[in-house]
């Protein structure tokens, strides 16, 4: 969600940079179209341009059959679908409503279980919504329970405006812990009120082994001017390393690669790791 | 309630340090009356203690020179505590001069900190401090001790736990009524805070213990979480997240006030203090420091137009 569109060659090096610092999941693109996303019109040069090395998985998201077969043909091994729950965010984005919006999905998981291709859930607004406020628990939990029992692996609980805090991650998690398995759970944690940090330790306090980041703290809020957006992986892996939680991930690479793309983007990181070290 | 059901504190009580450690870090040095006029409107959030001034020499902390002159010329709400900073016996006659009614001293948990900050060893600062905690004893003046890099030092690095909680318990037995962790650089995280908290807990009381985090590396409302998991009912912040880090340039200090109580009252926690009227005044010294914000809740809350 970047203001500028980001050169082709960019975005293969950022991936290519990134599959070096030892993570294992790297989103790659989104095959919606270009007319929406016009971001990531490129997703097939993207797709076909990255190393993709042993070990690491490659995501792309996918809105529907067509997007899931032109990024099968592209090469991709693994698809993403966004679910929501809330009523009012599924209709402002994609203009139907969450019953419908899970329809449409049951195409493509159909034809990713035909061809073996592991999928993983979003659901967004899952502490909040920009549009109806609050969101409860037990809808969070309604819509995850779907979506894992249509085949997803995975389901990643978006706090999409970032507005939660420790106090709604643990009810919320509560609640959807109680239709899916804790090892299917993953938090993919906003910093708009800098709360990101706080919510994926209690997150992890509860059981969860998976936490969505994006380098740099790339990515702003769509829904607040100015204000940040996705928490930045460097300040994530900094936390984990003080907890003595193994991730696999090199932090210094990982800062080397945010360094890249922000001077790429010619913008500042929203890492604070990366600017208090940038003295080191 | 919500927050006893968690094992959570109650109540927190939320010490202010943007007039003072955070104005101090701020490379711009603001005017008297613009002091006044932020400590005036902090006193009007529910905020129970704003640290005011310091009694530092003007000569090594000219951004406090100003002392008796905002000493004199804030408002003293009832119910509100406006503790300042006093070095030694001389900084506290002058502050008890000028009108403070609480005080509070600055140890450090690392050697070479306490001589490249205040040009002596921890033994010898302790020292200094006896005599001013023997004559806040004799005025009946509240003395509140605080221990700097509590979770690391920039000269030594790692600092151990153990001489955390030696630091803290010479600062208690010496009469401090409460004693503040500093993680001064903030590169403490959940884990270094969780080993360091063990540590003092051993030798002090729990509701005598604060945190003072710094957002340097992000980990700051993540440790301050844990810190009251652990039962720390005392939390220090500053509004705006007012206050540079000395030790690397153009990283952040302080933990914004405004993004601690967003938290806390996710949490179902009582501060006492209105989330709005504090971005309010950290609007106000922003405007007046000609600076963005460093509290994310006053990024998003003022640049929707709405507030949550």
């Amino acid at each position: 969600s970047s203001q500028n569109i980001v050169p082709t060659p960019v975005k293969i090096s950022l991936i290519n940079m990134l599959s070096e610092t030892g993570l294992q999941v790297i989103e790659a693109t989104s095959f919606v179209s270009p007319k929406w996303v016009p971001q990531m019109a490129d997703h097939t040069e993207v797709m076909q341009g990255i190393n993709k090395l042993p070990g690491i998985s490659y995501p792309v998201l996918t809105p529907n059959l067509k997007g899931f077969q032109t990024a099968v043909a592209a090469g991709a091994k693994e698809v993403s679908i966004f679910g929501a729950a809330s009523e009012l965010f599924t209709r402002k984005n994609i203009n139907c409503s969450i019953e419908e919006s899970l329809q449409r999905f049951d195409e493509v998981m159909a034809a990713a279980r035909a061809a073996s291709v592991p999928v993983r859930g979003y659901v967004s607004c899952v502490l909040g919504c920009p549009y109806e406020g609050k969101i409860s628990p037990a809808k969070v939990a309604e819509v995850s329970k779907k979506m894992y029992s249509m085949g997803c692996y995975e389901i990643s609980l978006g706090d999409t405006i970032g507005i939660g805090t420790p106090g709604s991650m643990k009810e919320m998690l509560a609640a959807v812990m109680k239709e899916v398995p804790v090892g299917a759970l993953a938090v993919h944690c906003h910093d708009t009120y800098g709360q990101a940090l706080a919510n994926i330790l209690v997150a992890l306090q509860m059981g969860v082994s998976v936490v969505d980041a994006s380098v740099a703290g790339l990515g702003g809020c769509p829904y607040a001017q100015g204000a940040s957006g996705n928490v930045a992986t460097e300040d994530l892996v900094y936390m984990l390393n003080g907890l003595g939680i193994h991730t696999g991930v090199d932090l210094q690479k990982l800062m080397d690669t945010g360094t890249f793309i922000c001077n790429a983007l010619n913008r500042r990181t929203n890492s604070k790791v990366s600017q208090a070290s940038c003295r080191l | 309630q919500e927050s006893q059901a968690s094992g959570l504190p109650e109540y927190i009580k939320i010490v202010e340090v943007g007039p003072r450690d955070g104005l101090q870090n701020e490379k711009v040095i603001v005017p008297t009356d613009i002091k006044i006029e932020l400590i005036n409107r902090l006193s009007r959030t529910g905020l129970p203690a704003i640290e005011a001034t310091s009694f530092v020499s003007s000569k090594w902390v000219p951004q406090m020179a100003d002392h008796k002159e905002v000493m004199r010329g804030i408002e003293r709400h009832p119910g509100v505590q406006y503790p300042v900073l006093t070095p030694n016996l001389q900084g506290f006659h002058s502050a008890i001069a000028a009108g403070a009614t609480e005080v509070s001293v600055f140890g450090a948990a690392s050697e070479s900190f306490s001589k490249m900050n205040i040009n002596c060893s921890i033994e010898e600062s302790m020292e200094k401090f006896e005599e001013i905690a023997k004559s806040a004893r004799n005025m009946n003046i509240p003395v509140r001790g605080y221990v700097s890099c509590a979770l690391g030092c920039p000269y030594e690095g790692n600092i151990t736990p153990a001489k955390v909680a030696e630091v803290s318990k010479r600062l208690y037995s010496m009469g401090c009524y409460e004693i503040s962790l500093g993680d001064t650089i903030g590169v403490g995280t959940p884990g270094s805070m969780k080993r360091m908290l063990e540590a003092v807990m051993k030798e002090i009381p729990l509701s005598a213990l604060a945190v003072h985090c710094h957002d340097t590396y992000g980990q700051a409302l993540a440790n301050i979480l844990t810190a009251i998991q652990m039962g720390v009912t005392v939390v220090d912040s500053s509004v705006a997240g007012l206050g540079g880090c000395p030790y690397a340039k153009g990283a952040t200090g302080n933990v914004a006030t405004e993004d601690v109580i967003y938290m806390l009252n996710g949490l179902g926690i009582n501060t006492g203090v209105n989330l709005y009227t504090v971005m309010e005044a950290g609007d106000f010294i922003c405007t007046a420091l000609n600076k963005k914000t460093n509290s994310k809740v006053a990024q998003a809350s003022f640049n929707t137009g709405a507030l949550n």
